[in-house]
């Protein structure tokens, strides 16, 4: 059975530990927060200038002032800490952010990523997603294995422009855990009842399987 | 010494077509709501804005655009904004896209009289195209220019009349830097207090930054992501 979106976040959330310091991506990421394992203490970083993001307010607290980097109204916990953009990008570019954790559109087998442009589609902007990739020193991609059109995410070669060139640790998706490593790609873990194959066909490189390849527990 | 104007249409007195603004702001949070309107009223053209977001199609620095009075932005992210989109592929206005801490850094280079930095971000990207780059403790880094401006624009929570400045939670994002990087920078207020009433260890901004600043009023304070838990 592949996992839903939400136990997709259930499995990122198992990497985090006690004093991490973590950026969390718009989306699917943003549920990690959820699945924080009991007993620890996990800091969430908003790269508009926060560190220590609670969750979000009642209708009471909510406060103009006081958003995530989704613009989302939040709110502050015990320990919070404000400050600019550029000390926020500082902490980030410096290797200071334990894991970033983001979706993508595509993920190559040398860890290049892609997720912040459709060439002839409408122009966004990369925001903080660049400075994020190359800075955080574990990146964690949470994302499907296939888009809605069919075609496969992770692949030899990013087709669309990239936000980062092998900046990628690990991806966990709907069907595995699947790490990033010099020799290319290698399946650690799969969902329940899917079988290595079943993740191959929605691979495009060629997986190498884990000796110690385990089922993703929730 | 008197940096004390009297309200956003005389601290922009002397702003003229062509010029280049700095403003404050991530989305609509922390928006110089006051001198944003007073821009708009005023009617100058061609302006070259920089700042992170471009407000939404009628809130914050988005009023400025449906009056075409903006030549460019250079901004990290402008998704919000329908009349932006419509400008932008009609090709009525330039678009300089900087990633987030790039721009952040590039402002903060400006005021701080350095020429530029090599960073990591975007290595091997679209935005490396064209620029410098060059392998420092092992990893390909990518050159980036500064960034300064004719004028900052910015929301303090409080401030004094020196222009001692001290912003309130996420409000703060990119304007610190800004106020370092313009020829004038102007800040208005949500509380303008006398000289001496502020905690100098709790200031962000020091006074030597500020050119004009004023007590803003009507503050709205838009949302654009209203999420709420039940209570």
């Amino acid at each position: 059975m592949p996992l839903t979106r939400e136990q997709i976040a259930a499995r990122a959330a198992q990497e985090l530990r006690d004093g991490y310091y973590v950026n969390l991506g718009i989306g699917m990421p943003t549920l990690v927060a959820n699945y924080v394992p009991k007993g620890i203490d996990v800091i969430f970083q908003s790269e508009n200038g926060m560190l220590g993001i609670g969750p979000y307010p009642t209708e009471a607290e909510i406060d103009p002032d006081l958003i995530n980097a989704g613009k989302e109204t939040v709110t502050e916990i015990k320990g919070t800490s404000y400050f600019s953009s550029a000390d926020s990008f500082a902490m980030i570019r410096g290797g200071h952010i334990d894991i970033a954790i983001l979706g993508a559109m595509e993920v190559s087998e040398q860890g290049d990523i892609a997720n912040w442009t459709i060439p002839g589609k409408v122009l966004k902007g990369m925001g903080g997603a660049m400075d994020l990739v190359s800075g955080a020193k574990r990146v964690i991609v949470a994302m499907e294995q296939v888009a809605r059109d069919g075609s496969k995410k992770l692949l030899k070669e990013c087709r669309l422009p990239l936000t980062g060139k092998k900046c990628v640790n690990t991806v966990m998706s709907e069907l595995a855990v699947i790490d990033i490593t010099p020799q290319g790609l290698l399946l650690r873990e799969v969902a329940p009842g899917v079988t290595p194959d079943d993740v191959q066909k929605v691979t495009e490189p060629k997986l190498r399987i884990s000796p110690e390849l385990r089922t993703i527990k929730i | 010494m008197n940096k004390v104007v009297a309200n956003a249409d005389e601290a922009i007195r002397d702003l003229q077509d062509g010029a280049v603004i700095m403003s404050g702001g991530f989305g609509l949070c922390g928006n110089p709501e006051n001198l944003i309107k007073a821009i708009h009223r005023k009617g100058v053209k061609n302006l070259t804005i920089i700042s992170n977001n471009c407000g939404t199609t009628d809130k914050g620095l988005g009023i400025l655009l449906q009056t075409r009075q903006v030549r460019k932005m250079i901004s990290s992210y402008v998704g919000e904004n329908k009349e932006f989109e419509r400008q932008f592929l009609a090709g009525e206005l330039e678009v300089e896209l900087s990633p987030q801490g790039t721009l952040a850094e590039r402002i903060r280079a400006g005021g701080a009289g350095l020429g530029g930095f090599f960073t990591p971000t975007g290595a091997g990207t679209q935005i490396a195209q064209g620029k410098e780059s060059r392998v420092i403790e092992g990893r390909e880094m990518i050159f980036e220019k500064p960034l300064k401006a004719d004028y900052a624009i910015v929301r303090a929570w409080k401030g004094d009349r020196w222009g001692n400045l001290v912003f309130r939670k996420t409000a703060r994002n990119f304007s610190p830097m800004m106020c370092t990087a313009a020829r004038i920078t102007i800040a208005e207020v949500e509380h303008l207090v006398e000289v001496g009433e502020l905690d100098p260890d709790q200031v962000h901004v020091p006074s030597v930054y500020v050119n004009r600043i004023f007590q803003g009023t009507s503050y709205e304070k838009p949302i654009e992501k209203r999420t709420v838990r039940k209570g």
